[in-house]
């Protein structure tokens, strides 16, 4: 049987096995028939053209529910940003484990989807704001037809959230091959902000296949930073939807750190619905083996006035492939806006592929809209430079690389976090270098 | 200290050095003057051991070993500093950061420790206060959006931390207005001493009223067509090099 054809016929028992009047029970249906009608994406699609599936969904995935796994805290603190306190949603194999989380319902909600499915007094939340910043996209709707359980965060209006808030999915590889579906909601209030940490982590070497779907409400001057970390086993691949709504004078950034994984593709999409709205996209893609990452961004300039930014910088190394397709669209309404975008890429070995696509479509006639793109090897200059310093070729090399993309790290707010990342790329790059990371 | 013999280099199919023949010994320094185009930062890349360029003749000798095959990391480790007429830019690694890696990375080849902290700080400082650099220069990325003069003090400022027995030093005075010619050259000469030795490859007899230079050679076509004292700067930069061309004819 097909992935497909499985899923499909798991939605059945999957309907049944929920309650008959879930809120969501007509999103759900409409969702699956979505799926049906369009499946998996393929190559043919413009938008997936230089990534392709069909290897990921040979395997047979072990679909819902799983077996409860008890994963200890030492064995994943490294995985926690433990170094500061923070809030924490955590899943093990799609499961929650009230014993690593730390949630709150103090000041603002940090809790699960599925309480806010089940309760009465999340219910006006759910019905705002619930699938409706998600495209119909036919693994948005996949995710949407088994949305169950997945992080809910709620800032309400002018309230800053006191501590980072972590959002982890660990996978356990109790299964041969997994598939995981997890579904956040987070809405930002009116003047809060909130900082959050994503992360997708296979604690196995077995396979495991996420399809997630993050949306996300920036009311008037929210502030949001979110990071996604992907650093995962080479036989965990993920698709990542998020979709971010943003009313006026909010500032949204998200930053991606691809480093791990078999293949990531990452779709992020931001929507600016109100003036003076600022979008921030950076990403530091560092890939090796035959790893796979594909960015696919869009930003929509609705509104006037709106500025984004997109800085994504990548290495490649081996055999690994690497995709940027971002994409600038500017409505007619949308005058004297600013978009910036920037894709920067290092190939180092002669068989790592990048394919990078810049697309703009502008409809005003009054906006600022610049687009740089460059692939290339590390400059022999530089590097004869560095080493007539006495620095090797591997640290000069690395040196190179660091400061490649470290101007992509200026903007991580949280110092921990920048440190670790810091680190991440210094262990990635494989040496470790004589000053302060 | 240094003897190159016959050196012939170039790049592809295009010759740059056609056989240069240079001593140097210790104590010692030595300008190397000469038109556009003559090869003279070619021969400072090459002794420094500049991939770009082939050597297809000759040796370059120091302290009697050929390092002409040699890395340019190696030569460094061996106590060779070339002083860059357009030091680059790596942003997001500080100034100390990087003199501390590339201390630390020679000590290491030499099969010593890292230079304890306490001690590195306090000849940063030392070497700072020679060449009159601001302190919160030293936590700016290197060498970016410095300017011309701030690029090349940078650079004799790893001359004086990396204390190398030959340092060239190539158009070190390109860019720097006449008092920081003074700070840098002052800097120079106080790092001289009769175990170590420097050329200085210069276009204008100004910097070698500061760095005075015991011999003098003259660069023309990838060969050294004359040497003589000091007072042949002098005569360079009153008269040109047509002179010496007709001379040489």
């Amino acid at each position: 049987m097909s992935l497909k054809d499985k899923l499909l016929s798991s939605f059945i028992a999957f309907e049944d096995y929920l309650e008959d009047d879930s809120p969501i029970h007509d999103v759900r249906n409409e969702a699956i028939k979505h799926f049906e009608e369009k499946g998996f994406p393929t190559k043919k699609e413009e938008a997936w053209k230089y990534t392709s599936l069909r290897t990921l969904l040979k395997e047979d995935y072990s679909l819902t529910p799983y077996k409860e796994s008890v994963v200890e805290f030492k064995d994943v603190k490294k995985y926690f940003l433990h170094e500061v306190d923070t809030y924490k949603v955590v899943f093990v194999d799609g499961v929650y484990s009230s014993f690593l989380s730390q949630t709150t319902h103090d000041k603002l909600d940090v809790c699960l989807l599925s309480a806010a499915f089940s309760k009465d007094k999340y219910k006006s939340v759910i019905e705002t704001y619930f699938n409706k910043v998600a495209k119909s996209e036919s693994l948005t709707s996949l995710n949407t037809a088994f949305a169950k359980e997945g992080a809910y965060i709620f800032v309400p209006n002018h309230v800053e959230s006191d501590k980072p808030i972590e959002i982890i999915n660990f996978s356990t590889g109790n299964e041969a091959a997994a598939m995981l579906q997890p579904r956040n909601l987070i809405v930002v209030g009116e003047n809060a902000h909130v900082q959050i940490i994503e992360r997708h982590q296979s604690l196995s070497g077995n396979a495991v296949l996420t399809n997630a779907v993050t949306e996300i409400f920036a009311e008037k001057r929210a502030h949001l930073d979110y990071y996604k970390i992907q650093n995962d086993q080479h036989t965990a691949s993920l698709l990542d939807h998020t979709y971010i709504h943003q009313e006026r004078d909010s500032i949204c950034k998200v930053h991606t750190f691809s480093f791990g994984g078999k293949l990531t593709r990452n779709n992020l999409n931001f929507y600016q619905n109100g003036e003076h709205c600022d979008s921030v996209l950076k990403g530091i893609t560092i890939l090796e083996d035959n790893q796979h990452v594909d960015h696919n961004t869009l930003v929509h300039h609705i509104s006037p006035n709106c500025e984004s930014h997109q800085d994504y910088k990548g290495i490649f190394d081996d055999k690994s492939t690497g995709v940027f397709n971002g994409k600038v669209l500017v409505e007619k309404e949308a005058q004297k806006i600013d978009a910036f975008q920037q894709n920067n890429n290092i190939l180092i070995s002669d068989k790592a592929t990048i394919n990078a696509k810049p697309q703009l479509e502008i409809f005003a006639d009054d906006v600022k809209c610049s687009h740089g793109c460059t692939i290339g090897q590390l400059d022999e200059d530089a590097m004869f430079y560095l080493r007539s310093r006495g620095i090797g070729k591997k640290e000069a090399r690395a040196l190179l690389m660091y400061a490649f993309a470290n101007n992509v790290l200026e903007s991580v707010k949280i110092p921990e976090l920048k440190k670790r990342i810091n680190k991440l790329i210094a262990n990635k790059i494989g040496v470790s270098l004589g000053f302060d990371l | 200290m240094l003897k190159i013999k016959n050196l012939r280099a170039g790049v592809e199919d295009k010759d740059i050095l056609n056989g240069i023949d240079l001593h140097v010994s210790p104590g010692e320094v030595h300008a190397i003057m000469g038109p556009n185009g003559s090869g003279k930062s070619t021969l400072a890349a090459v002794v420094a051991g500049k991939e770009e360029f082939e050597v297809t003749e000759g040796e370059v000798l120091l302290d009697g070993e050929d390092i002409s095959e040699l890395d340019p990391e190696e030569r460094a480790h061996k106590g060779v500093f070339l002083s860059f007429q357009y030091p680059v830019e790596i942003p997001g690694v500080t100034v100390t950061n990087f003199i501390k890696t590339a201390i630390n990375e020679t000590r290491k080849a030499q099969g010593m420790e890292d230079m304890p902290a306490g001690e590195m700080l306090k000849k940063i400082k030392e070497k700072a206060d020679l060449l009159e650099i601001d302190r919160k220069f030293l936590s700016r990325s290197l060498n970016e959006g410095f300017s011309g003069g701030e690029k090349k003090r940078n650079e004799i400022f790893q001359l004086a931390m990396m204390e190398p027995k030959l340092a060239i030093l190539d158009e070190t005075d390109s860019g720097l207005d006449i008092d920081a010619l003074k700070v840098v050259a002052n800097g120079v000469n106080k790092l001289k001493s009769d175990d170590n030795a420097v050329i200085v490859i210069t276009h204008y007899q100004r910097l070698l009223d500061y760095i005075v230079p015991d011999y003098v050679h003259v660069l023309m076509d990838g060969k050294i067509v004359k040497s003589g004292p000091k007072e042949l700067a002098y005569e360079l930069e009153k008269r040109g090099y047509d002179w010496i061309k007709e001379e040489l004819v």
